[in-house]
């Protein structure tokens, strides 16, 4: 498994893996927003945390037909299944390298570019709270999406569409929190939200992934 | 070194189907420890979809597959590969993955020294088949399920290759074997074209999991 781990994230890491490519996507999203709502101080204090929470969701999004696809092109997928590591572990750890990759950087990205959206002061620590809880949840999400449509041409878009509805209730309870933490509100009751879907697809999606990609690969 | 275990891989009255068509049906083999088949037949008779199914990749219709769990070391038309990593880390990963660490002597068995610092993007078509079969010497399974292994290789590099498939079937290892040319290794040989399904067999057969 942890040479699975440091394989992906090597990859990663070498010219044309895809490593930053979420973060400056998100580094897009969050500097061009305040040009196209206007300086109006107020109302971008208002949607920082839903623009950084969104814009951190479809960051993640973005890389995750590479999550899969690129394995399944050269065969690897079809050698992992052979090898001793259950597909489970395997994704599991594949989801893992991917939020290095691309949760990991948003969640310490985050409080430098919520100045750009003049976050509230309080609004800092509950952000990135919120995003290093929910992210992991966006990529073992992911994978299963990855899985479920890696036997397909061209399958990113019906993966983004499959993959988005899941993504709601995550999306929901992080914003919420990340926007009740900065109105200075108590922030409990969605934070255990955030936490409690967060570990219960971390403990159940593998086994969705793990079916499902053993379908795709007959 | 040799192989611990010494059973026999054997399927019996096999019915495989390929995009949800019956390809081939009540066929049964055996292979013993030391022992190497070769599978022959026409492009389409099913081959590849044999291999598939021993490896463990796609189930079969109908019958059973015994001895093969956890034994078979597969390889195929794409060798699984990363471009970015060199000749070391590539066969290193797999080593790992199979928990054993030592890949000298399968760098040795395909000469690959000189080229082990290289990324394997920058390989040519036969030096990557290469890598790839030297793959299963560091896997440490006992099954080798080759799919026309020598697709690709100069006669030098298929001399190689027989060699280390003699000194596997030595140890105590097997292979199945499906390939067009000839290895000069005792084998036997199995042609499954009378075993392509039949119309017959085709009816109400189906694998699609959602119709």
């Amino acid at each position: 498994m942890r040479a699975l781990l440091i394989r992906d994230l090597t990859l990663a890491l070498r010219a044309g893996g895809g490593f930053g490519l979420g973060l400056a996507f998100f580094l897009i999203v969050t500097v061009l927003v305040p040009f196209s709502v206007g300086p109006q101080a107020e109302l971008l204090q208002v949607i920082a945390p839903g623009v950084l929470w969104l814009g951190a969701l479809l960051a993640c999004l973005l890389s995750l037909d590479r999550l899969l696809a690129l394995d399944f092109e050269d065969g690897t997928l079809d050698l992992l299944v052979t090898a001793p590591l259950p597909l489970e572990a395997a994704l599991s750890v594949k989801a893992l390298a991917h939020w290095l990759t691309t949760g990991l950087p948003l969640v310490l990205a985050a409080p430098v570019l919520g100045v750009l959206l003049n976050l509230a002061p309080p609004g800092y620590l509950w952000l990135v709270a919120s995003l290093a809880l929910g992210t992991p949840a966006l990529s073992v999400i992911g994978c299963f999406g990855a899985a479920l449509t890696v036997a397909i041409k061209r399958g990113g878009l019906l993966l983004s569409l499959l993959v988005l509805p899941l993504y709601v209730p995550t999306l929901i309870f992080g914003a919420e929190v990340a926007r009740r933490g900065a109105g200075g509100q108590e922030v409990t009751t969605p934070l255990l939200m955030l936490a409690g879907i967060t570990c219960a697809v971390i403990a159940l999606m593998p086994f969705a992934s793990a079916a499902v990609l053993r379908m795709g690969l007959r | 070194m040799g192989y611990p275990s010494a059973m026999m891989l054997r399927t019996d009255n096999l019915t495989l189907a390929r995009g949800g068509v019956p390809v081939l049906t009540g066929l049964s083999l055996a292979l013993a420890p030391g022992q190497a088949l070769i599978l022959r037949g026409p492009n389409g008779a099913g081959k590849t979809t044999l291999l598939r199914s021993i490896a463990g990749l796609q189930p079969p219709l109908a019958g059973r597959i015994e001895g093969a769990q956890d034994r078979i070391a597969y390889a195929a038309h794409a060798d699984g590969l990363k471009a970015m990593l060199s000749v070391t880390e590539n066969l290193t990963f797999w080593a790992r993955v199979f928990g054993h660490t030592d890949i000298t002597p399968a760098l040795d068995a395909f000469d690959l020294h000189g080229l082990a610092d290289r990324l394997a993007g920058t390989l040519s078509a036969g030096q990557k088949r290469r890598l790839g079969l030297a793959r299963l010497l560091v896997t440490g399974r006992p099954v080798w399920v080759l799919d026309e292994p020598t697709v690709s290789l100069d006669t030098g590099a298929v001399a190689l290759f027989a060699e280390a498939l003699r000194a596997h079937l030595r140890q105590g290892g097997s292979a199945l074997i499906a390939t067009h040319i000839d290895l000069r290794i005792e084998a036997q040989v199995l042609d499954i074209t009378p075993f392509r399904a039949t119309s017959a067999t085709r009816a109400g057969a189906s694998d699609e999991a959602f119709l």
